[in-house]
């Protein structure tokens, strides 16, 4: 439904962008959005398998590329 | 205790740890509570094969060992970090169907140095059932164990590696990646200045590196590490780059084969398409807290008045055995009704700490989080912050101490703060007596009951007040930004009786032996201020006029109710209602009402049995007893003007709604926060707008013509 694609960066705030690099978020990832809160925000992320919930704030400092061999970058952003 | 070996249980948030913690202690566990800060640490006995045993201590659930709060930092104390003493082994509860990141935190103890145990849970929501632990324990080099506490499985197999393991020396302290030789250096500058007692050399000189360096980071005690950290070459971002890459990077090379996808997403992918949609979640969630909130109100009510019953039979067994006098008035009003006034609380928190359990096992909970967070943030509250508003509804008690599954201390601190302004069932019967006795059961232009009408109003002003007043002191008071949301929403799993009723009694218990005793002195000290002194000069000779009242009991009953209410005039709570009514006279009060609000400092619906006992109008009365609205509407000032219009009653209801007027809410918020300065704040600011409110009702109804 919305962006999808692997992780190329994540930047941010100290603490947020380790806690999302841990939780499985490095470089090389795959990542999905696969749900919007009904007032638009927070999203839901599928990571590894696993639903991590965050909000478009920390996801436009998500850089996505489409794959690892397709160069285009984008930041992750949902269409509303 | 020397001599038991310490066995610290580890693991990701919903990876089962708490059903395995009580399987292992035989539900043993004892809550502990960290001064200063609410940190439940569990500790139990855990019996090793063997005859021995050793003590396991429950570490709050993290997805990695840095810390971000003093909160995290206790609890990652447990694990031997930041100078904590080190448990001889860990347990570390891996969720089998999130499998890397769950091992991602083995990696980082066994760079520690400590002697892991894995015990592999979730493992029957694998696809075929099964996972090849074999291999795993020998990539990884530790024991690991499928269990499936539930049902039992795997505890032995457990026990017995935990006691093989503690028959081994400890392990090197073992990195599966090389540091850069930057960050190598900076490790050892670091080492170096380390207190002796963080023993874990690279380990903990790294630990400190992340957890400390930085901006908005959180500060350690010691000034040398503080000093060592800052010094860094490296920027901080380099570091956690390098070394959560590094540990990713080994899990997907040498585990990534062993990843077996779980049957268990499926069904929750399902579920999630109704239970987060736009308008069916709505809908399913207003539908639960609807029960919640109904059974918070209606269903607690049976056995809230059973406990009321309970007690006054105690009161009747007391009065029979005791000799009349000051110690039986002591026994029977200070202790049971100060002992019931904490009981009565129970069913309430025990059904709401109920389905609290239930939501956060079933992961229905994260659900909430995620559907109320944008809402919740507008006003600069926690998206978790709505469940204890809601329950607010039934009591603030219980409310308070649901603000605990929140993370961040400034976000419990501000649901503390507004929790109390939502309308709780103990100010009902107040608003019931003064709506009954002052304004007339009519419907405003012809359609809108007039009563109902009022009361729906009530609940409108708290909750506007309460929203108005987060975001005020989220502005002011407790400016943050808003808490990054990372919130993982797990797969639903089905709650489990034992876990939830575990956790039921373990918060009732501390509710009990923490807020109870603070709540029961302060009723003890009501008590004496409203019966006290006792040698009052009464304006005639009670007991002879009994006497000679002879066998006609109605006549006694008047005179004992106008004796008793000539005593409460006259007690320290009398006096202080006078001194206090200068202030109050602006609001449309006179010092009886004074007296009134003194006692209801114990408990709202205290105001109606004290207004009571000083228009004398018996002993029983409720908020139905057509006697105490009569002598309401009859009260007279001394110019001859009614004491009660309906502006005052407005003006009172007001105050009611906005005062903390309720010394068990104060108590809970000082256990919570550890000190007296918040709930002395919760005090002044509640009192304070409780005031002006009825200050602008009151005077702005007469300058508009209302009497």
């Amino acid at each position: 439904m919305g962006a999808a694609g692997v992780v190329v960066r994540v930047s941010g705030a100290r603490p947020v962008r380790r806690r999302l690099m841990e939780l499985g978020l490095v470089p090389g990832t795959r990542v999905a959005v696969v749900n919007v809160a009904p007032l638009g925000d927070p999203l839901e992320l599928d990571v590894r398998g696993c639903k991590l919930s965050i909000r478009h704030h920390e996801a436009a400092e998500i850089e996505l590329e489409d794959s690892p061999d397709a160069p285009p970058r984008k930041r992750l952003k949902v269409r509303q | 205790m020397s001599g038991a070996a310490v066995i610290a249980l580890a693991g990701n948030p919903n990876a089962g740890k708490t059903s395995l913690f009580n399987r292992l202690t035989g539900r043993q566990g004892r809550v502990g509570n960290y001064p200063g800060v609410t940190v439940e640490l569990l500790g139990g006995t855990l019996a090793l094969p063997g005859g021995g045993e050793a003590r396991i201590v429950d570490v709050p659930g993290s997805y990695s060992l840095l810390v971000r709060s003093r909160e995290e930092e206790i609890a990652v104390a447990q694990l031997g970090l930041g100078g904590g003493p080190r448990p001889e082994a860990i347990v570390v509860c891996v969720d089998a169907t999130n499998l890397l990141r769950n091992l991602y935190q083995v990696l980082q103890l066994q760079e520690l140095g400590a002697r892991v145990v894995i015990a592999l849970t979730m493992v029957d929501e694998l696809e075929r059932g099964r996972i090849d632990s074999d291999a795993l324990s020998a990539r990884l080099d530790c024991p690991v164990v499928p269990v499936n506490a539930p049902r039992g499985q795997g505890l032995d197999a457990l026990r017995k590696a935990i006691a093989e393991q503690l028959e081994q020396p400890a392990p090197e302290p073992r990195f599966r990646w090389q540091p850069s030789e930057a960050l190598a250096t900076e490790l050892a500058r670091v080492r170096a200045a380390l207190p002796p007692e963080w023993e874990a050399g690279d380990a903990a000189a790294l630990w400190a590196l992340q957890c400390y360096g930085g901006e908005g980071a959180f500060e350690t005690d010691s000034p040398a590490v503080a000093r060592a950290v800052e010094g860094s070459a490296l920027s901080g971002e380099a570091v956690d780059d390098e070394v959560i890459q590094a540990r990713y990077r080994w899990l997907d090379r040498e585990l990534g084969d062993l990843v077996v996808v779980p049957d268990s997403r499926v069904a929750s992918e399902r579920a999630d398409r109704i239970l987060i949609h736009p308008v069916w979640g709505l809908l399913v969630f207003i539908a639960f807290m609807f029960v919640l909130f109904q059974s918070l109100f209606a269903w607690a009510d049976p056995a809230i008045g059973a406990v009321e019953a309970l007690f006054g039979t105690l009161a009747e067994l007391a009065q029979g055995v005791l000799p009349e006098g000051l110690l039986a008035d002591f026994v029977i009003e200070g202790l049971i009704g100060g002992v019931g006034s904490v009981v009565v609380f129970l069913p309430q928190i025990l059904l709401l700490f109920f389905f609290i359990g239930l939501m956060e096992d079933s992961g229905y909970m994260a659900r909430v989080a995620y559907l109320m967070d944008r809402v919740m943030r507008s006003m600069g509250l926690h998206g978790r912050a709505f469940v204890p508003m809601l329950s607010g509804f039934a009591c603030a008690v219980p409310a308070i101490m649901a603000t605990r599954t929140m993370e961040r201390h400034r976000d419990r601190l501000l649901t503390m703060l507004v929790v109390p302004l939502m309308t709780c069932s103990a100010r009902l019967p107040v608003y019931t007596l003064i709506i009954a006795a002052l304004f007339p059961a009519g419907h405003m232009m012809g359609v809108l009951p007039i009563q109902g009408t009022l009361m729906i109003a009530m609940y409108m002003v708290s909750v506007l007040t309460a929203l108005g007043a987060a975001w005020v002191l989220s502005k002011t008071m407790l400016p943050a930004p808003p808490a990054a949301l990372v919130l993982e929403l797990p797969p639903y799993r089905m709650p489990r009786l034992a876990d939830v009723t575990r956790m039921m009694w373990s918060r009732t218990r501390y509710f009990l032996t923490e807020a109870g005793t603070v709540i029961l002195a302060c009723t003890v000290v009501l008590w004496m201020l409203l019966s006290f002194p006792r040698d009052l000069d009464l304006s005639r000779d009670y007991e002879a006029a009994i006497a000679a009242a002879g066998s006609n009991e109605d006549a006694i009953a008047a005179l004992e109710a106008e004796q008793r209410g000539e005593q409460l005039r006259g007690s320290y709570a009398g006096q202080l209602g006078k001194v206090i009514e200068p202030v109050i006279a602006p609001l449309g009060f006179d010092w009886k009402i004074g007296i009134g609000l003194i006692g209801a400092f114990a408990a709202r619906e205290v105001f109606v049995a004290t207004m009571g006992v000083v228009y004398s109008a018996g002993e029983d009365v409720d908020e139905e007893s057509t006697t105490l609205r009569e002598r309401m509407r009859a009260e007279v000032r001394a110019d001859g003007a009614p004491v009660y219009t309906p502006l005052v009653g407005l003006s009172l209801m007001v105050f009611f709604a906005l005062a903390c007027q309720c010394m068990s809410t104060v108590a809970v918020v000082k256990r919570e926060t550890g000190g007296y300065r918040w709930p002395a704040f919760l005090l002044a600011y509640m009192t304070a707008l409780a005031w002006l409110a009825s200050f602008v009702v009151y005077q702005g109804g007469r300058l508009l013509g209302f009497a």
